[in-house]
């Protein structure tokens, strides 16, 4: 890591306000985006800086402003649509679901959809149970989609610029957790690989496999387990669809031994498919059986305890790798 | 809605048998595919827009090539209006890699590039929020054009249409809205799905021009059409127009049509738009037996041409299942 630290907001700030300038199809919507300077104070003097046609303030209409950035697509222009959170989404599931990854296919290959879809997501801010949750694994089921999770300051800040280049919807999630943490850039500023996920630190003994909020919480805790004299191998997924396996693999058959961290919940979340594909591709590489650190299978609950409790913590990680470990070497 | 027909359209010879031949042409088509069906050559659901002829045609002859059109499920007529070939339509309907969506879509699923014919959309309201932000792409692109968006009376209880209208609105982009009010929701009548059954109603709500028009008359939607177009074409502002019209056939091939009495369907089967603009032109000497005839003939060798054609077209092989998930092409 090199350069000054910057917030992970400022990362998605200026990864906005460089699409805006390279390309006049560009254009931002959603709600609060404008003169309120975004929910969580992303597109701050965005407004000022490019004007009300570039960053358009929407009403409470998630599937309309979803419809709409469909639809202008389909006309030629590159919209990001800001969901505030990705519990609205659900209200636009259907413009999503049906209409955004679907078009292209219906019409044999003749309309495809040029659109990114933001949103915010996530535990760990006491929000409850109707403005936290992680539901990547939701959008993660429907093909026709490129789902991105943004887990570091580099993807918060390079994704978005492949993400426009795409001919096809593209979701990135932002992790409201981590708005506030501030980190330094890698130099490179070419843009990152959207269909590969990323080996953040490299090791012998396991791989930790996870995303979103836990790609850092993963990384500490292999400082943590290097200590120990354990080596992790720390593998952000970045991409959850379409999966990156052979990565996944290559580390695994590396390692011989998977541990997948994830907030979201344990039933048929990302990790499930991960383990399941590690079984069907490494299974005789493995020395332990997969293993996982989800999040509980609850709504989000509003006291910090409990939500804490609900999600994946560090010293779970390290607690569990050693003793995958330790088992292992009985 | 039993009132004249406006005065304001004065139509050649040429123009009035080509505005039949469409409406002919749907009907034929409409009744070739429903055997079709039955012989088990299209499967899936199959929506006909016998009855609605005049919808179709009357607002499409007031659009531009360069307008874009969005449609719901039941849009076969509209796909041949707006120039799609009867045999890419019926090949798309059997399935075939040479129907209109290479056979991905089926019945529900037109689409067409060239003619800009944005589906057959099958989520009711679904596609009404992608015409608004289609229109917004023309104005930011400063291309001069009208989306038309076709949809039923059903659509306009769901909230998708009212976060539709109130963006097109907020926004002033040029949308006609048109709504094909046929009474029935699948199956449920218009008095036990909407509160208020004075549709147009719902659109000045949203300060958006609104008009009703008897949409089993030609003459009436093509008047209709022509101001709505010109008005969005002037103000760029959208424009909601209601056709109230009546569907003949059942909603789907699987509908047991339990919810109306024969008589009602009768009844309105008197005012059928085919027959009566028929009458209307041969009164007004733009249409001899035999010009009918003619027309009928053709589009009857037309039809055929078009199961001909779907016959002896091919099924995409298995190995491309997995084709157009995912764009080959770059931006």
């Amino acid at each position: 890591m090199a350069g000054d630290r910057i917030t992970y907001r400022e990362c998605i700030k200026q990864a906005i306000r460089e699409a805006m300038l390279a390309d006049e199809r560009v254009f931002m919507m959603g709600e609060d985006v404008g003169h309120y300077g975004g929910a969580f104070a992303v597109s701050k003097n965005l407004l000022q800086e490019f004007g009300p046609k570039r960053i358009m303030d929407t009403p409470l209409s998630e599937a309309g402003f979803v419809g709409a950035g469909i639809g202008a697509a389909l006309g030629g222009m590159l919209p990001i649509v800001e969901i505030m959170t990705v519990n609205f989404s659900l209200l636009a599931l259907d413009q999503i679901a049906n209409n955004a990854a679907t078009l292209l296919h219906m019409s044999g290959g003749q309309f495809n959809v040029p659109l990114v879809i933001r949103m915010s997501t996530g535990i760990g801010r006491q929000l409850a149970a109707q403005h936290s949750h992680s539901w990547e694994p939701i959008f993660a089921h429907i093909p026709g989609l490129r789902i991105l999770s943004a887990g570091t300051h580099e993807d918060a800040r390079y994704m978005l610029a492949p993400a426009l280049a795409d001919p096809d919807p593209v979701i990135i999630f932002e992790y409201t957790s981590m708005l506030n943490i501030e980190r330094g850039l890698p130099e490179t500023k070419t843009g990152v690989d959207i269909s590969k996920a990323k080996v953040r630190r490299e090791g012998r003994d396991i791989t930790i496999i996870t995303y979103g909020t836990g790609v850092y919480k993963a990384l500490e805790s292999a400082s943590e387990l290097a200590a120990a004299g354990i080596e992790a191998e720390v593998v952000d997924l970045r991409v959850l669809r379409p999966l990156d396996e052979e990565t996944i693999v290559a580390s695994v058959a590396k390692t011989s031994r998977a541990f997948i961290v994830e907030d979201a919940s344990r039933s048929v979340s990302v990790s499930s498919e991960v383990s399941a594909r590690i079984m069907e591709k490494c299974f005789y590489d493995l020395d332990a059986p997969v293993q996982r650190l989800c999040g509980a299978e609850v709504p989000i609950p509003y006291p910090k305890h409990l939500e804490d409790a609900s999600v994946p913590q560090p010293a779970q990680i390290v607690t569990a790798i050693k003793k995958i470990l330790q088992h292992d070497r009985v | 809605m039993e009132q004249q027909p406006e005065q304001t359209i004065n139509l050649s010879k040429e123009q009035a048998q080509k505005l039949l031949y469409q409406m002919i042409l749907i009907r034929k088509f409409e009744e070739k595919s429903a055997e079709m069906y039955t012989k088990e050559k299209i499967r899936g659901f199959l929506h006909l827009y016998v009855g609605e002829e005049a919808v179709a045609v009357g607002v499409l002859q007031a659009l531009s090539p360069e307008d874009n059109v969005l449609c719901t499920y039941r849009e076969h007529g509209h796909a041949l209006v707006r120039g799609l070939e009867p045999g890419v339509i019926m090949a798309e309907m059997y399935g075939k890699q040479e129907g209109c969506s290479g056979g991905r879509g089926g019945s529900m699923h037109l689409f067409d590039a060239k003619t800009k014919f944005y589906g057959g959309n099958a989520i009711v309201a679904g596609h009404l929020a992608m015409a608004v932000g289609l229109a917004l792409a023309d104005r930011k692109m400063k291309r001069d054009q009208v989306t038309c968006c076709f949809f039923g009376e059903g659509a306009m209880a769901e909230g998708a249409f009212h976060e539709a209208m109130n963006l097109a609105a907020l926004w002033q982009v040029p949308v006609l809205f048109v709504c094909e009010n046929n009474l029935y929701a699948m199956g449920t009548a218009l008095r036990y799905t909407h509160a208020q059954t004075k549709l147009e109603i719902k659109g000045a709500a949203y300060g958006i021009t609104s008009a009703s028009v008897d949409g089993m008359d030609l003459l009436q939607v093509m008047d209709a059409a022509n101001k709505a177009v010109q008005t969005i074409r002037e103000t760029g502002h959208p424009y909601f127009l209601v056709c109230n019209t009546y569907r003949f056939r059942a909603h789907s091939m699987f509908d047991a049509e339990l919810y109306r009495e024969k008589s009602e369907v009768d009844q309105w089967k008197q005012r059928d738009p085919i027959p009566a603009f028929t009458r209307y032109l041969k009164e007004q000497q733009l249409l001899t037996d035999t010009d009918l005839h003619e027309i009928e003939s053709r589009v009857e060798v037309e039809v055929q041409q078009a199961v001909d054609f779907a016959e002896t077209c091919s099924f995409e092989p298995v190995e491309e299942l997995l084709k157009y998930t995912y764009s080959e092409k770059q931006n």
